[in-house]
């Protein structure tokens, strides 16, 4: 018995939604738009953390070493430095690389390279790029060293202190948009789920006297709200599928225009790649938004 | 007058009283009983009580004070699993009909069935039976906007009694019909109370009440002003 009440609930249910039509289309359209929101946003949050982290890698300090600091003592600094938790990686520049890098940064610049040569060695010390885990994590880093330097290590210069300001406002700013980007995700979304719950609060209303003559020819609550849970939950599942199929054209057309704007990502390919996770977060989210609003919007009808 | 606590009640309006909101009085100090197997009309000008006097029976309205009773339970005391028992074994027939749109004449009596948590194969058997007994066996397959007034209220009755319900309440069942339709209908409600079945009817037709010459209580201003065992309309 319980299978044969399950199977009327799923063929009622699905017959609403047919013999519904133009309320399960305005439901769905409705539906879709939430959930190409909520794809956007994910979207978005992905192309500003890439742009971010792209920022991110970008900053670092840099410490430069007298020329005749030993190159033992800078392994040793290297090495107690990739030790911190703090620190995502340290790259060691030798002294040679170092002018290496230089003859190749100068090499349409004949004056320096000649003014190099006259002076017969190499003038140049060996460098210390330090990456942080955070931005806001410099600053630590430049002390510990500002302490390497006091107790006798030969540093002529560590260029965080010139970068300061940028990166302190650059810190100040990559923590602003993550906490924007949260705030305006959040938002956006309980607006667009709310649209959507009160839309299939709408289709409900419609039904209210159709729910009243159920419960009054006998049906119990469960077996009334039924075929309007599966009636939201196709809703969710058409809608899902539906903006699946929309987002395909959409980032292949935008994500040109995305790759030039952040630099390292493609929309499009973005959705490829992650396209089972999003495939999973609509269909349970369209599913979950159809079927919790129809059993909510149900409810209050089914106290009689 | 039926007289208070009677054990052979089936259906037992004890001191029912109901106010609304703005002091207006629906019903008051109502108190009447019913046998299994009468048949008794409930009559009335509009605004007389009548209807709410059959909401209470199926709790769709909850009375100020007093009590009715169904086979000596408190119908506003009962939970909502047995108030949904209770709907089952009282079939209910309307002025509009209140049948479901977006199912068809055969979907409409099922729908009855398969809440009451009959078998697909009893469905089979009694809805077609149903459909014949009020001779819509030809329209199955239509949807209650494709059916004329009396076919629709016809429908109405064949979902009401498909359960075998022990009682019947109609209310104002022939209201919106044609006088042959009335006839119709009025003749069905009989052959369902010949059976066997409890019918509470409202209506302020006094041509079926006299035909009918069966008990009739009349209803004025919410209050019972006559109650007689094989009444007419007197109002």
């Amino acid at each position: 018995m319980m299978w044969a009440t399950v199977k009327r609930i799923l063929n009622a249910g699905l017959l609403n939604f047919w013999r519904n039509g133009f309320v399960s289309i305005a439901s769905i359209v409705v539906m879709v738009i939430t959930l190409t929101t909520v794809s956007f946003i994910i979207f978005i949050g992905a192309m500003l953390s890439s742009a971010l982290l792209e920022i991110r890698e970008k900053v670092d300090v840099n410490v430069y070493f007298l020329p005749s600091a030993p190159e033992s003592s800078i392994i040793e600094l290297r090495d107690s430095l990739a030790g911190f938790p703090e620190v995502a990686a340290v790259e060691y520049i030798s002294r040679e690389q170092a002018l290496n890098n230089f003859i190749e940064r100068h090499e349409d610049d004949e004056l320096t390279l000649q003014a190099l040569n006259e002076l017969g060695e190499n003038p140049l010390g060996a460098v210390l790029n330090i990456k942080a885990q955070e931005t806001s994590q410099y600053a630590q880093i430049a002390e510990y060293l500002d302490a390497q330097k006091a107790n006798g290590v030969l540093i002529d210069r560590i260029n965080y202190y010139d970068n300061k300001v940028a990166i302190d406002r650059l810190s100040r700013i990559i923590d602003s948009a993550d906490q924007l980007g949260v705030i305006a995700a959040v938002v956006l979304i309980l607006v667009s789920v709310l649209i959507s719950f009160n839309t299939i609060r709408l289709v409900i209303f419609t039904a209210k006297e159709e729910i009243t003559v159920m419960r009054l020819v006998g049906a119990s609550p469960a077996y009334v709200r039924g075929p309007y849970v599966v009636s939201g939950v196709f809703y969710g599942l058409l809608a899902a599928l539906l903006t699946l199929a929309l987002l395909y054209p959409l980032t292949l057309w935008l994500g040109p225009t995305t790759e030039r704007f952040f630099g390292s990502i493609n929309l499009f390919q973005y959705f490829l790649r992650h396209f089972p996770e999003i495939f999973v977060i609509l269909v349970v989210g369209g599913v979950l938004l159809g079927g919790v609003s129809s059993w909510l919007a149900v409810r209050r009808y089914l106290k009689i | 007058m039926s007289g208070k606590n009677d054990p052979h009640y089936m259906i037992h309006f004890d001191n029912v009283s109901k106010t609304y909101t703005n002091s207006s009085i629906a019903l008051e100090s109502i108190t009447f009983g019913v046998e299994p197997g009468e048949f008794v009309s409930i009559v009335g000008h509009s605004g007389a009580g009548k209807s709410t006097l059959l909401k209470m029976l199926i709790v769709e309205d909850y009375p100020t004070a007093g009590d009715v009773k169904f086979e000596d339970e408190r119908v506003h005391d009962m939970t909502l699993r047995e108030i949904t028992q209770l709907r089952r074994r009282i079939g209910m027939v309307f002025q509009d009909f209140r049948l479901l749109p977006h199912k068809n004449a055969y979907e409409n009596i099922a729908f009855a069935m398969e809440a009451a948590g009959h078998t697909d194969e009893e469905i089979d058997s009694d809805v077609p039976y149903a459909l014949e007994l009020v001779d819509l066996h030809d329209k199955a397959w239509n949807f209650p906007h494709e059916l004329s007034g009396g076919e629709r209220q016809r429908l109405a009755i064949a979902r009401a009694i498909v359960n075998q319900p022990d009682v019947l309440i109609a209310d104002e069942p022939t209201g919106n019909l044609d006088p042959i339709s009335t006839y119709e209908i009025i003749k069905i409600l009989k052959q369902i109370n010949d059976l066997g079945t409890t019918v509470l009817m409202t209506t302020h037709n006094k041509d079926i009440v006299d035909y009918l010459k069966k008990r009739v209580i009349t209803l004025e201003k919410g209050r019972i002003v006559r109650d007689d065992t094989e009444g007419e309309y007197v109002l």
